[in-house]
């Protein structure tokens, strides 16, 4: 694989060690299309350095996995490629197992405490975060601080919050990794003894087996939902119309007196701290949240409203769910053939279900939360950077790496001081200009989904597990179409059920609004914050994921057909086209 | 087709006359009956008793049997001669057996057994005189050692009339007779004093759609799925393995249909004007459509599981859906006995600790 000609510079804008060297050639590559599926931009790939370094640590160092150690990565035409590290040599997967059993099976028999520390270590960061100072520098520094006999001018703020900005993301991703593959590796044992115990059980008859119902991220839905119910309990229904936008709505309901007051005041309710989920993953700057964008959370208030009003009952019903979820757990063990098994059933369904909140929860915290008040940060430096004439417009600074922005900063600082301008203006908007065609060249691009030769076996738990790759899987995906006629595309199957409809194949988030009521969810990879979308929606399909994903949880939550995983759904299928959705089985069919 | 829209009424209610020594009706036995009536009949019995809808009918016990063979015996020694022979002389064999074959089909029905037979066809009969039924063998035997007892799995469909129903007993009875049978008691050397039939006579299904249906999946042995098998018509095109059929699996407990496989179903057997049966070509827009909708197939997966949980074990059925009415019966439930057979190493122990289980994917085990 070569750098696109004509982006040479825009590659080289990476910092050095996320590049291919030519010894990597020996190595099996993947394109990690789940967590990064569209270009990157230089600045957002703090994101998988962030992640990895901490994903690295956790594996290799914290809980010693007895055989793997970190994910490496490398960044070409804007894709990220990565590659596991497995231990083979058993003295060494010996030595590592007897650390590893000090180590994790601390966390799995104190797990509930744990993670109820995890949550309050989590709101402490998040605080941190909310509490590093606006950015300021003033013409002259503040009297006050002269006769407090402060010492350092504000110029040197910019410096200092800047360093603690990214110091704490970086934290951030210790801490979600600090109990993540101990969780997802209670939740495969569990899995793998279905499987065997019962072969021809669905993935997402597992899945649904663990569910938890309480997560985090079902509750921004359900806050849409509440304040569905207070605009028709205040009689304010008539405000929300499709096509009518956030801000039209809240200056109309300004208007509307008290009533109007008090749905506002219930929104801001919401909005802190449900409203910190973005539209992504946690991995571009451009996935707002719903607290920066409305349009998300607002286009979806009219659709709830009516069905409130034609008397439909939005709860989730958790004990019905719950009810369920039992039935299914006593029917699977009844149908084990011994006391044997059962005894270890239930040992490994207890611990998965122990395990799985963290599973569920953490995202919120980590790859909403807290992601949204770094870029918002960002964002507040971009803003700094254009009003000193260094960028033409604040969004720009995503085109700078992380040591760029650095420079720009003390180029800034500097200006401040010495009362001169800024030197970097050219220079930054030549490459910005660069950097921007080069994504455009990169995202035409077609991407290989793997590089370097391809191994016999993969067993790395890490890679199983956060990915779901296994040898069988690589295979469909390097050999493409294997249907005769090319008119089914598999993936898995995530939630049961067969429709027939229109596909709105949806490129990314921006898009979002062209769907229509009762068409089919075409993406690359959805997230539960899509949600919303899911109640217009007759069925979603994607590129990316397995059937833990979140695509597949909500989808299942909505009793919708999904399909999730296949690795070229948005590639083949056209937008419009009509198509065929079988859940159960895991098959699209292209029917026009 | 066309024949009967109207349903059989359910077995259980179908007690038409008392059961006597000679006739047993299905709701009067079960697999405790074995004895006298069979496997195949004790089990319709049981299914019976067990509130499973199966096409109604009688077993003639193997009493009727024995008093036919020893009216027989009497007349010229019959036993003696087949105890004699030598099962590796398959020449003599043949000339022997062939002989006794002819005076079973030919030799007159004691005159009761005939009396009863024609008293609770009639009975059973009594909503559609001269309805077609079908006769089949029912042997007392254990049913692993059915399969290599060749001859024993006689079955007469679409038998019409009282007088046709007689002469099929007698070609049940016969086949008691053919080499393979005798060749197999010499071999073993069973005393043909021993030799025992029952004889199921039951109402015969104009079946839509028939087939088989497993309560553990025969490739994988998963206990969690029902796989079922069907084909448009009588399910002896998909038992004898004419016609690929359709399959599909369903999950016992979320209900889902995770395999669908519809196969092109070329012909079907249909019952054939005056008794019999025959095949008939399909027409192009059945070929490749299911035979089964998914609703029928939610409900035969709850019949399977009923049968299983009655027998306690899982079971390989054959069943049928009613043309017009859309019913299902169950025409047989055997044990499964291929994975049961199997010893088989638990997936997992119960460990000293549940977080040890960890290791097996952290361990590098997998």
């Amino acid at each position: 694989m070569r750098v696109a000609p004509g982006t040479e510079a825009a590659q080289a804008a990476y910092p050095y060690y996320m590049h291919f060297a030519p010894e990597d050639d020996e190595r099996f590559w993947f394109y990690n299309c789940m967590h990064f599926p569209e270009p990157m931009h230089v600045f957002d790939m703090v994101t998988a350095e962030a992640a990895y370094c901490a994903l690295g640590s956790s594996n290799t160092r914290v809980h010693c996995l007895p055989t793997t150690l970190g994910i490496d990565y490398r960044i070409i035409n804007g894709r990220v490629y990565i590659g596991g590290n497995a231990v083979t040599d058993p003295d060494e997967i010996a030595r590592r197992t007897e650390e590893f059993q000090k180590r994790a099976f601390y966390y799995y028999e104190h797990w509930e405490r744990l993670y109820d520390e995890w949550k309050d270590k989590m709101r402490a960061l998040i605080k941190e975060a909310q509490e590093l100072p606006p950015l300021a520098l003033p013409e002259f520094e503040p009297l006050e601080n002269v006769h407090a006999a402060k010492g350092i001018a504000s110029n040197h703020y910019l410096l200092d919050i800047y360093q603690k900005t990214l110091e704490g993301y970086f934290r951030m991703w210790h801490h979600h990794f600090e109990m993540l593959l101990l969780g997802y590796g209670a939740y495969m044992v569990f899995f793998d003894f279905c499987k065997k115990a019962f072969p021809e059980i669905t993935d997402q008859t597992i899945a649904r087996m663990v569910a938890g119902f309480e997560a985090e991220i079902f509750q921004p839905d359900e806050e849409i939902k509440r304040l569905a119910r207070c605009a028709v309990e205040l009689g304010l229904d008539e405000e929300f119309r499709d096509g009518v936008s956030a801000e039209e709505i809240l200056a109309s309901l300004a208007d509307q007196g008290e009533a109007g007051k008090e749905w506002r005041d219930e929104l801001e309710t919401s909005r802190d701290p449900w409203f910190n989920v973005n539209v992504g993953d946690g991995f571009y700057h451009y996935h707002r949240s719903w607290n920066d964008d409305l349009t998300l959370p607002f286009s979806a208030l009219p659709g709830y409203i009516a069905k409130i009003k034609a008397g439909e009952n939005l709860e989730r019903p958790v004990a019905q769910l719950q009810a369920e979820r039992q039935k299914l757990i006593d029917g699977y063990r009844d149908l084990l053939a011994t006391e044997e098994e059962r005894g270890a059933y239930d040992q490994m369904i207890t611990l998965a279900c122990r395990v799985f909140p963290y599973v569920e929860g953490h995202k919120f915290y980590c790859e909403h939360w807290y992601t949204n008040l770094f870029f918002n940060k960002i964002r507040e430096y971009g803003a700094l950077l254009a009003d000193n004439g260094l960028l033409a417009d604040a969004e720009d600074i995503f085109h700078l790496s992380r040591y760029e922005v650095e420079q720009a900063i003390i180029d800034v600082m500097t200006s401040w001081s010495n009362g001169s301008p800024t030197r970097g203006g050219a220079r930054f908007r030549a490459m910005i200009a660069e950097r921007k065609k080069a994504i455009k060249t990169w995202a035409a691009l077609d991407t290989p989904p793997a590089l370097g030769p391809v191994p016999d076996i993969i067993d790395d738990p890490a890679i199983v597990m956060l990915w779901g790759i296994t040898r069988e899987n690589l295979d469909v995906w390097l050999s493409g179409p294997a249907d005769a006629d090319g008119k089914e595309i598999r993936g898995f199957a995530a939630s049961n059920g067969v429709v027939e409809g229109t596909a709105r194949v949806i490129k990314s988030v921006q898009e979002i609004g062209r769907l229509q009521d009762g068409d089919i969810l075409v993406c690359q990879v959805t997230n539960p914050t899509w949600a919303p979308v899911f109640h217009k929606i007759s069925a979603a399909v994607s590129d990316i994921g397995g059937s833990m994903s979140h695509a597949a949880i909500v989808a299942r939550e909505y009793g919708l057909p999904a399909v999730v995983g296949t690795g070229q759904a948005t590639a083949r299928i056209k937008d419009g086209q009509r198509i065929r959705v079988d859940g159960a089985r895991g098959v699209v069919t292209l029917l026009g | 087709m066309g024949r009967g829209a109207s349903s059989l009424c359910s077995g259980k209610a179908r007690r038409f006359v008392e059961s006597t020594e000679t006739i047993a009706w299905f709701a009067d036995i079960g697999l405790e009956d074995r004895p006298s009536v069979g496997g195949k009949g004790g089990s319709l019995g049981e299914l019976t008793k067990a509130d499973i809808d199966v096409p109604p009918g009688f077993v003639l016990r193997t009493g009727a049997f024995e008093k036919f063979i020893r009216a027989l015996d009497a007349e010229e020694p019959l036993r003696a001669p087949v105890e004699a022979l030598d099962p590796d002389d398959l020449d003599n064999v043949g000339v022997v057996t062939g002989t006794i074959r002819n005076r079973v089909l030919q030799a007159a029905m004691p005159s009761d057994v005939g009396d009863e037979v024609r008293i609770a066809y009639a009975a059973l009969c009594a909503d559609a005189p001269n309805a077609p039924v079908a006769v089949r063998s029912s042997a007392t035997t254990e049913d692993a050692a059915d399969a290599s007892f060749a001859g024993l799995q006689d079955t007469y469909l679409w038998v019409i009339g009282v007088d046709e129903v007689l002469n099929m007993v007698r070609s049940c009875w016969a086949s008691l007779y053919s080499v393979e049978s005798v060749c197999y008691r010499r071999k073993h050397g069973f005393p043909e004093k021993d030799v025992a039939m029952a004889v199921v006579v039951q109402r015969m299904i104009d079946a839509r759609t028939a087939g088989v249906m497993f309560t553990r999946s025969p490739t994988t042995g998963d206990r969690s799925v029902v796989t079922i098998e069907g084909a448009w018509g009588l399910g002896s095109a998909v038992v004898s393995g004419e016609v690929t059929p359709d399959r599909w699996v369903v999950a016992k407990l979320t209900e889902e249909i995770t395999v669908r496989d519809i196969s092109d179903k070329h012909i079907r057997q249909v019952p054939k004007d005056g008794g019999g049966i025959e095949h008939v070509d399909l027409p192009e827009d059945l070929r490749r459509a299911p035979s089964l909708s998914d609703q029928e197939l939610i409900t035969l997966k709850a019949i399977g599981q009923r049968a299983e949980k009655h027998y306690g074990r899982a079971q390989d059925i054959e069943w049928a859906v009613e043309n017009g009415t859309g019913e299902i019966y169950l025409l047989q439930s055997r044990p499964e006995t291929v994975w049961s057979a199997k010893e088989e190493a638990p997936v997992a122990k119960p460990q000293s600790d549940p977080m040890k289980h960890v290791m097996n994917i952290f361990g590098g085990r997998r």
